[in-house]
This record gives structure tokens, C-alpha cells and sequence, in this order.
């Protein structure tokens, strides 16, 4: 029994074996990303960048079909320029960041959907929003897996200065010349992993796997790693879920990680031990504990 | 005594609107020096233009010897997320940034600093506290240690105790000391001219120019303190005459 609905649909088919393994490799990567995003009160930053990778993909798909290649240096190149576009015009403008994130992310969008429309059909257009996690082939295996060790080695080396300037820009650009740097480096370490879940989830899905772990996390760890290291098992018990779910009752798999993890949001909103809804209403407990 | 900073006919401002007017003064080393004036007077612009933060609009502001690392700073509203799950071990020990720097080990020896650092400001056993659960009082103690293991030839303080309790206070006056009998520079920013008075040996009195600068006692006579006043409100009224002539 346990075997049929667990073990079996992953011993069977190659297919969700590969799934997984893409599933586990964005969820290492990702959502320690998302952590520092949700840190640093910037959760719909990662929305917009999202949005903002859409026409590089479609443009790479125009130039060379359903080439993971292409689409990834297209997703790059467009989520890097709508990130150093947006930040460029807050420095030289009196527009605030998010209005500029949100106005060239909207450009961006609204380009990339037409770019689909105009030249694919609309099952390509669904491929690009919602993924092909049940489709992912050996070189988009390999790929998401670099992208994942590079991410988290990255991160692993960026940890310190990150935290400052999340916890106290003002220290870092006193004590040192990285404020800047960091700023841009973890910019990239977005996108970079935003353009590799696109590949599995869709443009739309893949901010899911980044920010809801991460709000789950907040309500069982008060400190960095712990919150990572919670944020990474919600998100790859999710995605085995989710896969799980999508295989019983046939459903789009992408939605299902995501909603699943939905769920482990929602669960741990109410029950989680730091500042939950039960934390708060009974904050005795909490002390004792 | 040396000169560790000097003001050479300065003028420091925002949108180059001046709000600090040709100063001239000098700053010996090892000297403990307060900074006063009414609001508005350019108190906190002159500790950010040592930081560098701000760029003399004239004038130019001499550091000497003195490079980054030489520099602590305790900014008036530290922008501190209180939010972020950092603990007060962590955020203390960032004040070893100059020998860890972004990618380094924290030694054992580093870490015994850091404790004794923290044990110094009388912070002992909150070491694993997380800094969003700290009082106003606790938090300026944690910025203490960590200006303490930063280890500057010159600490600038920018209004340190304001909103602090009493025994705070009185405890981070000492650790001021300590820093003046170790023979460092400190500049802070003050209100308190009692405290000024029993605690700071120099005074530079600011009012957009300078008023006055020297021993504490000849600096904070009433009379000055009447000059700044007067220099102030006539600036802040428009039309206006500037600074001196007014008074």
C-alpha cells in the first residue's frame, strides 16, 4: 500500500525519478535565496523578477525552439537587465525601487507574453508559464544541478556581508567597499535560480518554490540557518508530495508542488512555535518551552 | 599633541544647500571631545563627513593617517533591522569585520575578545539572544561591544544616550573613558550639558559655524550658549542673515 502510493511511482518511471531529482536540486538551491529575500522584505521582488525573465525565454525559444540553452541565457540576459534597469533608475531618479521594479517588470511581461503569442502556439506559451518538471531531459538535469551547486556555493561565501547588509547596511558601508557588490551578487543569485526553476515550474511557479518554504520557515527557526535548513526540508517534502499528488490524479505537477507547500505554509502559520497564531495567543506556552 | 583631524575652512550640506559653514578646528589625538549646538546646528553632518559618507561641498576635512579601519562609528538611528534573526554573539562580533572581513575564520582568541567584549557592556548570558528581543538600553549596549572589538584610533559617537535609561548611561560613560585612557580620539555628539560638563574635558560648539572650541568649561558659558541660539533661529527664518552676523 505505502509501496503503490510512495515508493513505487518513483521506482517505476524514470520520468518522476527525474522529476525529483530536478525538484530536490531547485529546492537547494532556491530557497536559501528565498530566505534572504523574505529577510530582507523583498518576497515580491522575486514575484517581479519572475515576471521580468519571461521574453529572454520566449526569445530563446523563438531563435531555437524548446532549447533549454537558449531560453536560459535569454531568461538571464532579460532578468539581469530589468534588475540593473530598475536599480539604476532609483539611483538616478526620485522613483522608489519598487515602482521601478514593478514598471519594467510589467514592459517586460507584457513583451515577452506577445513574443510567445505572435511566433508559438499556445501550448508553448503554457510550456514557458507552468513548466515541464515531468519532461526534464538529461541536459536540464545537468543544468539545474550547476546551477544549484553554484548557487549554494555562492551563497556559502556571500553569507556574511549578505547578512550585514540585510541586518545593517549602514555598518557594512562603513567597515567595507562589498556593499554594492552584495547587493548585485545576490540579485543574480535570484535570477540564476528563478531561471532554473522556470525550467521545471514555469516562470509563474518557480517564485513559489523560492518565497513559501521560506514564510514557512519564519515560524519554526529565529535564526538563519535554522531557517534554511527548515525552508530546504519543506520544500523538497513538498515537491515529493506534490509529484505524488500530480501522478495519482493526474494533475499539472507544477501547481501541486507549489500548492502543497502551500499547505505547509498555512500549517505552519497557525502551529508553528515562533510568533504563529497559536504562538501569540498563547504566549505562556512559549516561554516554558 | 598631534592633530588627528582638522576642519580646513569646511562646508558640509545636502543638495548643496550648506548646513555646515567654513569650520575651521582641529581635533588632538587622544583628546575626548563633545559636540554641541540646538537642533538643526550640523552636529551629525560633521561626524558623517569624517565617516566620508557625505563629501565636503568646500573646505576639506583631514584625516591624516587615519584610514576606514581607524574609524568607528555609532550612527544616531542605526538603520538595524531589529527584525533579523541575528543574535547579539553575531552582531557584536561583526565588529571583528577589519580582521575576519567578509570571508574569514572566527579564531578561538577572536571569539574570547568577543565574550569579553560583550562581558565588558554587561551583557553576559544574553549572548544567544536574538537582537529583535533587546530593550533600547540592552541594544546600545550591544553597539558598544561592538565598537569596543572594532579597536579605532577614533570612535564617533552620535547622540549615544539619548532615549537610554540612567545606569545605561552611566555604564557606557565608563567605557567612553576607558576608550580616553587608552589613549584613543572620541567625538560624540551630545544634549546633556551636565554630562558634558563632568564627562567631556573638550567641547566643540557648533551653530551652522563654529561658536567656540577649547576646554569645556570656557566653551559652555552662557554666553555662547546664547550666540548658537540666536545664530540658529536667524538661520532657520527666511529671508536670513547666516551665522555670525546675526548674533
Amino acid at each position: 500500500m505505502i509501496w503503490d502510493a510512495i515508493i513505487a511511482p518513483f521506482a517505476d518511471f524514470g520520468f518522476m525519478r527525474r522529476a525529483l531529482l530536478g525538484c530536490v536540486a531547485i529546492s537547494l538551491g532556491a530557497t536559501p535565496v528565498g530566505v534572504f529575500l523574505m529577510l530582507r522584505r523583498m518576497s515580491l521582488t522575486g514575484d517581479a523578477m519572475a515576471h521580468a525573465i519571461l521574453p529572454g525565454a520566449a526569445v530563446g525559444f523563438l531563435v531555437s525552439g524548446l532549447s533549454l540553452g537558449a531560453m536560459t541565457i535569454g531568461g538571464l540576459i532579460a532578468g539581469m537587465a530589468v534588475a540593473l534597469a530598475s536599480g539604476f533608475v532609483t539611483r538616478v531618479t526620485a522613483l522608489r525601487e519598487d515602482a521601478s521594479l514593478a514598471a519594467f517588470y510589467l514592459i517586460s511581461l507584457a513583451l515577452g507574453v506577445l513574443i510567445v503569442s505572435t511566433r508559438g502556439s499556445n501550448v508553448d506559451l503554457m510550456h514557458i508559464l507552468f513548466g515541464t518538471v515531468l519532461a526534464l531531459d538529461n541536459a536540464a538535469l545537468i543544468l539545474l544541478c550547476s546551477i544549484t551547486s553554484i548557487s549554494v556555493f555562492t551563497l556559502a561565501l556571500f553569507l556574511r556581508p549578505l547578512v550585514l547588509e540585510c541586518a545593517d547596511p549602514q555598518f557594512l558601508k562603513s567597515v567595507s567597499g562589498l556593499s554594492a557588490v552584495t547587493h548585485f551578487t545576490f540579485l543574480s543569485l535570484v535570477v540564476v535560480n528563478l531561471v532554473a526553476g522556470f525550467q521545471a515550474l514555469g516562470t509563474l511557479m518557480a517564485v513559489g518554490i523560492m518565497i513559501l518554504p521560506a514564510a514557512a520557515a519564519r515560524f519554526w527557526a529565529n535564526n538563519i540557518g535554522g531557517l534554511i535548513v527548515v525552508a530546504v526540508t519543506v520544500a523538497i517534502l513538498s515537491s515529493v508530495a506534490g509529484l505524488l499528488l500530480s501522478y495519482h490524479f493526474s494533475l499539472p505537477s507544477g501547481p501541486s508542488i507549489i500548492l502543497v507547500t502551500g499547505i505547509a505554509y498555512g500549517v505552519s502559520m497557525f502551529f508553528g512555535p515562533v510568533g504563529s497564531v497559536i504562538a501569540q495567543a498563547f504566549p505562556r506556552a512559549q516561554i516554558n518551552s | 599633541m598631534n592633530t588627528v583631524v582638522s576642519f580646513e575652512n569646511l562646508t558640509l550640506g545636502y543638495d548643496r544647500l550648506p548646513a555646515i559653514q567654513q569650520l575651521e578646528a582641529e581635533i588632538s589625538e587622544g583628546s575626548l571631545t563633545a559636540i554641541v549646538g540646538p537642533n538643526g546646528a550640523g552636529k551629525s553632518t560633521l561626524l558623517k563627513g569624517v565617516t566620508g559618507a557625505l563629501s565636503p561641498l568646500e573646505g576639506k576635512i583631514n584625516l591624516g593617517s587615519l584610514t576606514r579601519d581607524d574609524i568607528a562609528y555609532l550612527p544616531q538611528q542605526s538603520d538595524i533591522d531589529r527584525s533579523f534573526p541575528l543574535s547579539v554573539l553575531d552582531l557584536v562580533s561583526m565588529g571583528l569585520w577589519q580582521h575576519i572581513g567578509a570571508f574569514g575564520h572566527l579564531s578561538k582568541s577572536m571569539r574570547g575578545r568577543v565574550s569579553e567584549a560583550i562581558s565588558a557592556v554587561g551583557l553576559t548570558g544574553l549572548e544567544n539572544r536574538p537582537i529583535g528581543s533587546l530593550s533600547g538600553g540592552q541594544m546600545q549596549r550591544v553597539l558598544f561591544a561592538r565598537l569596543l572589538l572594532q579597536d579605532a584610533r577614533l570612535v564617533l559617537l552620535d547622540e549615544p544616550f539619548t532615549a537610554i535609561d540612567a545606569r545605561t548611561t552611566a555604564d557606557l560613560v565608563e567605557i567612553i573613558h576607558r576608550w580616553h585612557d587608552e589613549g584613543r580620539t572620541v567625538i560624540a555628539v551630545l544634549h546633556d550639558y551636565d554630562s558634558v560638563r563632568t564627562n567631556f574635558p573638550d567641547t566643540l560648539m557648533l551653530a551652522r559655524e563654529l561658536v567656540a572650541h577649547g576646554p569645556t568649561q570656557n566653551v559652555l558659558t552662557a554666553e555662547n550658549q546664547f550666540k548658537a541660539r540666536q545664530m540658529c533661529e536667524a538661520c532657520a527664518s527666511t529671508p536670513h542673515v547666516c551665522g555670525k552676523d546675526a548674533a
